[in-house]
């Protein structure tokens, strides 16, 4: 069985430090905060200006001028500091965030990511993504490992513009866990119920594959 | 107005000298500390051929898409549009014309324009369409780009509170691109919730200092929320 949107956030989670400040995308990186284990200390940064967010608000704690990069409202968590949009891009740039969690379109063989544009489709940006992927040392894509066609998303090269040229070392799909190195995926994880017969098969780049693989432990 | 004393009387005033083909450089995330009132004006006065410098664009009836409708935006450089339908439309029939612009290289073009600095090198958009016609260089063995930074003729400012010379303190997270814009205009206006006397706020604890400030008016805001996200009760 491919893993659901809050398992592969469930296992993002576990790739967690205590201490770590952590950049969460938009989509199924933004569940990993539902996954951070209790007797761990995480402060997630929001690229809007915002380090030590916190949960949904209540209806009555609701507030305007209190939003995340998602632009949902959220709260402060305990210790947050706020600050402008130069100063939360010094810390992404600057290569101060520890874990950055985002999405893409397609990731290939030599850490290039697609994430922000189709062409001949609604175009609506980068926002921070290519200052994430820039700037992170540590980045975990997921997404879904091939299209509801059956059509590979981890490819030998990028078809679609690029977000970021030779950033990605890590990526969770619904499938597998793979790092990718040396110009090739290698699988690390199945996921529980899914062959390694058919990760190869929904893997288009070349992918090293170990005489044993592990099955992904949540 | 007298010596440092930058509060003017009304909303025609703050955007007065505000005219067609001028580029306004405008605070803001989303919808969340945006100078709205600003914007009404601009509506208003039916300026026209505007560049407008933005992270976003409002939606159809708020921010700064309410300027989509009468064709008084002729250029957008942001980093995340299209949460409206006449935006959309305007951008895919090649009325108005976008240039995206990655959030961070845009706060910075921002910041670096106010500083007086001309350009800045950057890694972020190596090897993307970012980096197209843009001089490339390699300093420790990676590779940056170079990106020009923005100034405007208006910037346009929302902040919580203010003293009469202009000194600002921002609220929570609609602190956002608004200090770097303030920066960044010949001519920076801005709109607050509360103006003091000169003296209420602590020197320690002012976010932007009034040099960058030019003009000042008190406004009352609905500050509309784009995404109303809860937790439920007892949680």
């Amino acid at each position: 069985m491919a893993l659901s949107r809050d398992q592969i956030a469930q296992r993002v989670a576990r790739e967690l430090e205590d201490g770590y400040y952590v950049n969460l995308g938009i989509g199924i990186p933004t569940l990993v905060a539902n996954y951070i284990p209790a007797d761990m200390e995480v402060m997630l940064q929001s690229e809007n200006g915002l380090l030590g967010m916190g949960q949904f608000p209540s209806e009555d704690e609701i507030d305007a001028d209190l939003i995340n990069a998602g632009k949902q409202t959220v709260t402060m968590a305990t210790g947050a500091s706020i600050f402008d949009s130069a100063e939360s891009f010094a810390m992404i740039r600057g290569g101060h965030i520890d874990l950055t969690v985002l999405g893409a379109f397609e990731v290939d063989v030599n850490g290039n990511i697609a994430s922000y544009m189709i062409p001949g489709k609604l175009i609506k940006g980068m926002g921070g993504a290519m200052d994430l992927v820039a700037g992170a040392e540590n980045i975990i894509v997921t997404m879904t490992h091939a299209s509801k066609y059956g059509e590979s998303k981890l490819l030998t090269n990028c078809t679609l513009p690029l977000t970021g040229k030779g950033c990605i070392k890590k990526v969770l799909t619904d499938l597998a866990f793979i790092e990718i190195k040396n110009g090739k995926f290698h699988l690390l994880e199945h996921a529980p119920g899914v062959t390694v017969e058919e990760i190869i098969r929904l893997t288009q780049g070349e992918l090293v594959v170990p005489e044993n693989v592990p099955e992904m432990q949540f | 107005m007298a010596g440092f004393n930058k509060v003017v009387s009304s909303y025609q005033e703050a955007m007065a000298g505000l005219t067609d083909d001028m580029t306004i450089i405008s605070g803001g995330f989303g919808l969340c500390g945006i100078p709205e009132n600003l914007i009404a004006e601009i509506k208003r006065k039916g300026t026209k051929g505007l560049t407008l410098v933005s992270n976003n664009c409002g939606v159809d009836d708020f921010g700064l898409g309410v300027l989509l409708p009468d064709r008084q935006i002729k250029k957008i450089i942001a980093s995340y549009v299209g949460e409206n339908a006449e935006f959309e439309r305007q951008m895919m029939s090649g009325e108005l014309e976008v240039e995206l612009t990655p959030q961070g290289t845009l706060a910075e073009k921002m910041r670096a324009g106010g500083a007086g600095i001309p350009a800045f090198y950057t890694a972020t958009g190596v090897g993307t369409p970012v980096a197209e016609g843009k001089d490339e260089r390699q300093f420790n063995g990676r590779n940056y780009i170079l990106e020009e930074s923005i100034t405007g003729d208006f910037a346009i400012v929302k902040a919580w509170k203010a003293d009469k010379f202009g000194n600002l303190v921002f609220r929570k997270t609609a602190r956002n691109f608004n200090p770097m814009a303030a920066t960044a205009g010949k001519i920076t206006v801005v709109e607050v919730e509360e103006i003091v006397e000169p003296g209420a706020l602590d020197p320690d604890q002012i976010h932007t200092p009034g040099i960058y400030v030019n003009r000042l008016i008190q406004g009352t805001f609905e500050k509309r929320i784009e995404q109303y996200t809860t937790r439920p009760a007892g949680e």
